[in-house]
């Protein structure tokens, strides 16, 4: 017996090779390829501004690459129409930097749209029952579900979010700085959550984020974006063996040094 | 790889039944297996997953419920499965994910109660928002050098002279309508030259600004409570308030003088040209020839009709802003308020424009401007 498994098994979820993005004459994007391996977190960092959020719109299909090729479950994306292609579409789940809940849904019928949008002839009951145990899976307490997004603070509306991109059971997570705004406690909690569900749920993340401690808590590996393309991808120390000087400014300033400090006390 | 999910019962000998599940229990699968497990109502003593290809949380949610509901075991998991199994057991089944409704005979009431203290705060509101905007005006006049002019420039720009085409258009079919209709009802009593009198009163005195004001609304007014909603919504407002800018000063009051100021010059521009559609039916219908038609308008309109559609026009501007302002400003939560608050703003523009155009009417012709 095997768990979200498809017959492009072994092969890596996410390639992409050669991406240019560019704004009128600005580039954001030039020769970047970067290669997910499958049942990783992968975190991916970058300045501000350095088209870390560009990146995943384009691998999910939202921005229309200059040039490149990208290919998510074996699908090339460049090539899918982004409206009418649901067979890789039900395969990833992607929670938005602001959580981008529907604000006239309460938060289960959030994760029912999904749900429904791609399997109609599911039983009605079945399909409300599904949509709320999503939205508990993600520790979220019961009287939630029946609530709007307005009603809720900042961390559960990121739980929410990541309900909504759990909905299809997907292979591929995309989390867009899910900790970002959370205080340190809901924050650490959010990144356990993130791993447990990798591990229960055999996922796949591609994780945007700046904060250092996801990085060192529970990254397999980072991908450092700077200047227009993928610089390194490999575990922190690998990075830090590079050399290169943004990656030693990241890792080894104050806080870079706090988090690995914190990380390597919780370990013992 | 199949895509369906199938089940076999067989008998345990102990008079119980195990549930053998084979194929792919999966959330795109999972449909007619979970339908068809419904019907299973011998009772169950263990549930078997040897057979089964895949499982995701939707799968094994399913599976725990069945065991749950026959208090029965799993048997054959692998410890993939094993672990979705753990991470949904815990959790209690339900399927209410809709906000509570309230049965008929308390939301009635309750709602009418809600739009009764809805109204009454909605006229304190309005009252407060105008004393507000005096305030805010007074504190302009005290600092002129802070006064808002070049937002004022772009608000009337917005109001005024981009509507001018389609206002332009209104009402010269307005005027060769009038001009049209109101000559085949006078051709009747052989009086076809009072077509003249007709265009030029009505469309001064009523139509011309009535027009205009709805125009403005359905433009202006919905753009007010759409632009301002939005910005409260982002907390632009918010944001503005945290450093000393009064949002009425620099989004409100500009708004509204621009909509007062232009209501004028539209009105105006409004009546001219639905005279000029009516002379144009003149010319080519009725054989009143267009320069002479608009000569005539000068001897048989009087002037006091000019002076009432011009004292209307800057009230109705005012009505217009304050409701598109006061709707914006009072959107909270989520965009569907956005929408609501935006139509609130042009349907009661629109009406409180029409009663007062009543009053007016009454009023200018007691005062002997009939």
């Amino acid at each position: 017996m095997r768990i979200n498994t498809h017959p492009d098994d072994d092969a890596p979820p996410i390639v992409v090779e050669g991406l240019a993005n560019r704004f009128g004459n600005f580039a954001v994007h030039e020769g970047l390829d970067l290669t997910v391996r499958r049942g990783e977190i992968l975190g991916v960092v970058g300045g501000s501004g350095s088209g870390k959020s560009v990146l995943m719109r384009s691998i999910i299909g939202l921005q229309r690459p200059a040039e490149g090729r990208i290919e998510v479950l074996g699908h090339t994306i460049t090539d899918v129409d982004p409206d009418s292609d649901f067979g890789v579409r039900c395969r990833w789940g992607v929670l938005f930097q602001g959580g981008a809940l529907f604000s006239t849904l309460t938060v289960g019928e959030n994760v029912e749209v999904a749900l429904k949008q791609f399997y109609p002839d599911l039983d009605p009951k079945l399909r409300r029952q599904i949509a709320r145990y999503k939205v508990l899976l993600t520790g979220l307490p019961e009287d939630a579900v029946a609530k709007f997004p307005s009603e809720l603070s900042g961390g559960m509306k990121k739980r929410a979010g990541l309900a909504r991109a759990l909905a299809l059971d997907p292979e591929l997570l995309f989390l867009d700085e899910p900790t970002a705004g959370l205080d340190p406690i809901g924050a650490a909690k959010f990144d356990r959550l993130t791993r447990d569900l990798k591990e229960t749920l055999g996922l796949t993340v591609f994780l945007i984020t700046h904060d250092l401690d996801t990085l060192y808590e529970i990254c397999d590996r980072v991908a450092v974006i700077a200047e227009k393309k993928i610089i390194a991808v490999g575990t922190i120390p690998e990075l830090i063996a590079t050399g290169h000087p943004w990656i030693m400014e990241y890792f080894n300033g104050p806080r870079g040094r706090a988090a690995k400090a914190s990380h390597e006390r919780t370990r013992d | 790889m199949q895509d369906t999910a199938q089940y076999s019962l067989e008998d345990d000998g102990a008079g119980k039944s195990r549930l053998v599940l084979s194929g792919n229990l999966t959330l795109a699968a999972i449909g007619p297996l979970e339908r068809a497990l419904q019907n299973v109502t011998a009772p169950l003593s263990v549930i078997d997953l040897s057979g089964v290809e895949e499982i995701d949380t939707v799968g094994a949610w399913v599976v725990c419920q069945l065991a749950h509901a026959h208090a029965c075991d799993i048997t054959g998991a692998s410890p993939s499965a094993r672990r979705l199994l753990d991470a949904v057991r815990s959790i209690k089944a339900g399927d209410d994910i809709h906000p509570p409704i309230v049965p008929v005979w308390e939301r009635v009431p309750l709602a009418l109660g809600k739009q009764i203290y809805a109204a009454r705060g909605g006229i304190y509101g309005v009252v407060g928002f105008f004393g507000q905007i005096l305030l805010g005006a007074a504190s302009l006049l005290r600092h002129p050098t802070r006064f808002p002019i070049k937002a004022l420039v772009h608000q009337m720009e917005l109001v005024g002279i981009s509507a001018l085409p389609i206002i332009g258009l209104m009402s010269f079919l307005i005027g060769i309508v009038i001009a049209q209709q109101g000559s085949v009802q006078l051709e009747q009593f052989g009086a076809e030259a009072l077509t003249i009198n007709l265009v030029g009163r009505i469309t001064l005195r009523e139509l011309g600004v009535l027009m205009t004001a709805i125009m403005v609304a359905g433009r202006s007014g919905s753009a007010f409570a759409a632009q301002l909603g939005t910005m409260k919504l982002t907390e632009e407002i918010d944001a503005m308030r945290t450093i000393g800018i009064s949002p009425v000063e620099v989004l409100v009051i500009p708004r509204i003088l621009a909509a007062t100021f232009m209501m004028v010059l539209l009105g105006f521009y409004a009546s001219v040209v639905a005279i000029v559609g009516g002379a144009v039916v003149g010319e080519l219908a009725l054989g009143i020839p267009f320069w002479t038609f608009l000569a005539r308008i000068q001897e048989v309109v009087p002037t006091h009709d000019l002076w009432v559609g011009l004292i209307k026009a800057p009230v109705f501007g005012l009505i217009v802003g304050l409701a598109g302002c006061y709707n914006g400003l009072q959107v909270r939560g989520n965009s569907e308020e956005v929408g609501r608050r935006t139509t609130m703003a042009v349907v009661s523009a629109i009406f409180a424009v029409i009663v007062l155009d009543a009053f007016f009417a009454v009023f200018f012709t007691e005062i002997g401007w009939g």
